[in-house]
């Protein structure tokens, strides 16, 4: 066999081991790989971190889970080593963006430094041009515009675009996304007919590596494992029109549109409008000061253009469960963008990243600011 | 595809009069070796006889061998068996993890431990062990061979201080038992360990030996097996296999094997070294044992290379493995004083008996261009030959 090596980035959950299948029943060379990013017992036997974790990203129960598929449809399988790189790129500013007021994203972060680079690196070194993962998206080059397009996925349920608006060309290029066209029964369907023991696993859901999806106690424990304290940031709680009405026990418990555990008691519902780190205020308010049609974001990255050199009509989204909404986009700095919206939005929250699209297609997206 | 392998220090090929040897043992010779009537008496004496056989290659009595399940039995037995709460050990950083984690484990039940270092070559200074003697030291353990870099220590130097002290000395001998020759006499020390399959037999084999006059508290309760030191039914097929790999090495070591292999070793190190700059020996200037060469490649991912390397059909090792089987950077290496990128871009290379000069041939073909390849792709690379 002489055909080109395709590694596949295998998590040891359904999506990726269906890939992993498919691409060797139709014949590829193919090599699974697991990235292991972090130690999912290192933080064991901190406050409120359990002493094992099953059924997540990097757990072993997940690794055996990737090993079995790779044994079962006869491919070489690895595990590589990116703890070092992930907690660098990943997990400190995940931790840094919740002490500075702002709500990370760290799925797109380890696309962007991790999937999309560290494991193309490897995949090319070990003689495999191109990588395929059980993202459910499409990729494809647009003759006309002689640049490759990362588009939304046939299951719109299924959408993970949102999380890849930063992939540049090089990396599309040599990536492949099996799954696109397919929608999630049919994936379980193919698992099942290739003889997957894995085909009913269930989806995983929260931030891989935060146990229970409690990100507070996880800085905790991260930082005591680090021999690290907690900064205060601790400050006021402080009404739209600039009131003092309470006290609040650090920024990093807040996000933008949350009500519940504001510790203060009024007639009608309060939500938090905004964070300022700066002055470690959290600011307070009505459903109504919620919405704005207006948002800033930085380190913008284009897919579907080179370039915006005019306002371009868009629909925008948000946050991965948002509806894309449309508006206008308009540079304003050398990787700035502000985003217009037709109408007001609910909750643009910092630290989450405005993705642009253009019908099914990725424009690009940035970082709100 | 052609695969070459030369990772015989993560594990050897059983070799075939081995598999010849035991093969009886298995079907009509099944008899346990405790049994009074004639199916017992046969298994007994092919027990006993292997029991000469691995007496003969450490220079020992035949009461004084132990049979166990592998080198980490060995080396728990002897750890756990010769000390108590409330005892010290002295031990060095670049142990194995069968002796280096049945130290913590002590640690934990009221023990205190010392870990030597080592200086840039791995070697363990003596007087590091003499200074670090107290009253309650009760046993000094440390590894004849290291598994990652081949290199000996100066256990005959630490043997005749431990000796001299009064205290147990045990040796990990698991990677210099067919390589070198062992004289447990010389050693002075009071227990040793073997692994079978680091010597062409079978994986869960192996054997401890106890100096006779040493109380070892086993660590299995059960029958009397083993003179009381190891209770469960004798392995009798993999212990009639041990012997046979312990005769096989004896022989070796008469016909110059050890000198050849040093030999190809060195060819293999040699060529490499010639093919590509910024590379060199870890462990460089000290004495190793025969099979075994450690290389550093800067500027690469050590990870990535045996990937490569294994799929283009040669087995080599690097770092260690943790439990999901990704590599983590070696405690040994690290402990040597290397940079932790050096010691990520570091590949064990090890020979076998089996192993022949077109293997080494076939490394010499593949491991320089690979290098060369991963470089290229590596940005770290890229930036440092940019710059320059």
């Amino acid at each position: 066999m002489n055909t080109k090596a395709i590694a596949v980035a295998m998590s040891g959950g359904v999506d990726s081991s269906t890939v992993a299948a498919m691409l060797r029943a139709e014949g590829h060379n193919v090599i699974g790989l697991t990235m292991q990013l972090w130690n999912q017992r290192r933080l064991a036997g901190h406050e409120g971190m359990p002493e094992s974790v099953k059924g997540r990203c990097c757990s072993l129960d997940d690794v055996y889970d990737a090993r079995r598929v790779a044994e079962h449809i006869g491919i070489p399988y690895y595990v590589v080593n990116h703890e070092e790189r992930f907690e660098r790129d990943v997990v400190r500013p995940f931790v840094e963006e919740y002490l500075s007021g702002r709500t990370p994203i760290p799925c797109s972060l380890c696309n962007n430094h991790l999937k999309f680079d560290q494991l193309l690196i490897v995949a090319q070194q070990i003689g495999a041009e191109q990588v395929a993962t059980g993202h459910y998206a499409r990729v494809a080059y647009d003759e006309a515009r002689r640049r490759w397009l990362l588009k939304r996925p046939a299951d719109h349920s299924k959408d993970q675009t949102y999380f890849l608006f930063g992939l540049t060309q090089e990396q599309l290029s040599r990536t492949l996304f099996p799954l696109g066209d397919m929608t999630k029964p049919q994936v379980r369907e193919l698992a099942r007919k290739q003889g997957l023991a894995l085909a009913e696993k269930p989806d995983s859901q929260e931030i891989c590596f935060v146990p229970g999806g409690d990100y507070k106690r996880f800085i905790d424990a991260y930082l005591a494992d680090r021999g690290e304290s907690l900064p205060d940031t601790a400050g006021e709680l402080v009404t739209t029109s600039g009131e003092v009405i309470g006290e609040h026990g650090g920024i990093h418990n807040f996000t933008v549109g949350q009500r519940k555990g504001l510790g203060v008691a009024t007639g009608s519902p309060l939500y938090v409008i905004q964070i300022s780190g700066a002055d470690k205020q959290v600011i307070v308010g009505g459903d109504e000061h919620l919405y704005s049609r207006t948002l800033r974001a930085r380190r913008l990255n284009l897919i579907s253009v080179d370039g915006l050199r005019e306002p371009m009509r868009v629909s925008v989204k948000i946050r991965h469960r948002h509806e894309p909404a449309p508006g206008m986009i308009e540079k304003v700095g050398e990787d700035e963008v502000t985003v217009t919206f037709d109408q007001p939005q609910r909750a643009i929250t910092p630290g989450q990243a405005a993705v642009f699209y253009d019908d099914d297609i990725v424009v690009g997206g940035a970082w709100i600011a | 595809m052609r695969r070459v392998y030369l990772d015989n220090n993560a594990t050897t090929p059983v070799l075939p009069e081995v598999i010849e040897a035991m093969r009886p043992y298995f079907g009509e010779r099944f008899g346990n070796a405790s049994s009074i009537h004639h199916h017992g008496q046969d298994t007994r004496a092919a027990v006993e006889n292997a029991r000469e056989s691995m007496a003969t290659l450490l220079g020992c009595r035949a009461s004084e061998v132990v049979f166990t399940s592998g080198g980490t039995e060995s080396d728990n037995l002897a750890v756990a068996g010769l000390v108590a709460a409330g005892d010290h050990v002295i031990t060095s950083s670049i142990e194995h993890h069968a002796v280096l984690h049945a130290c913590k484990h002590l640690e934990e039940i009221g023990c205190e431990v010392t870990y030597l270092p080592v200086d840039g070559r791995s070697l363990i200074d003596p007087d590091d062990v003499r200074r670090a003697l107290r009253p309650n030291t009760k046993l000094v353990t440390v590894i004849m061979a290291n598994n990652e870099t081949g290199v000996l220590q100066p256990v005959e130097e630490i043997g005749k201080i431990a000796a001299e002290a009064d205290v147990y000395f045990h040796t990990d001998a698991v990677q210099a038992a067919g390589k070198v020759p062992i004289d447990v006499k010389k050693i002075r020390c009071d227990a040793l360990s073997i692994s079978g399959h680091k010597i062409h037999a079978p994986q869960g084999t192996g054997a401890l030996y106890v100096r006779k006059g040493t109380h070892i508290q086993p660590l299995f309760y059960g029958g009397r097996h083993e003179r009381s030191r190891r209770a469960g039914t004798e392995n009798v097929p993999g212990i009639v296999a041990l012997g046979k790999a312990a005769e096989l090495a004896l022989q070796g070591f008469a016909n110059g094997n050890d000198r050849t292999m040093a030999a190809s070793r060195d060819r293999l190190q040699q060529g490499i070294l010639a093919q590509v700059d910024e590379a060199g020996v870890n462990g460089e200037g000290a004495s190793r044992v025969p099979n075994t060469t450690n290389i550093y490649f800067d500027h690469i991912e050590g990870e990535a290379l045996v990937i490569a390397l294994d799929l283009k059909g040669l087995a080599v090792s690097t770092g260690a493995a943790c439990s999901s089987g990704a590599i983590e950077p070696s405690h040994v290496l690290t402990a040597m004083g290397l940079r932790a990128d050096r010691a990520r871009s570091s590949l064990r290379f090890s020979l076998g008996k089996q192993s022949t000069a077109e293997d080494v041939e076939f490394a010499l073909a593949l491991v320089p261009k690979t290098v060369a390849r991963l470089r290229e792709l590596s940005p770290v690379y890229r930036k440092t030959a940019t710059s320059c």
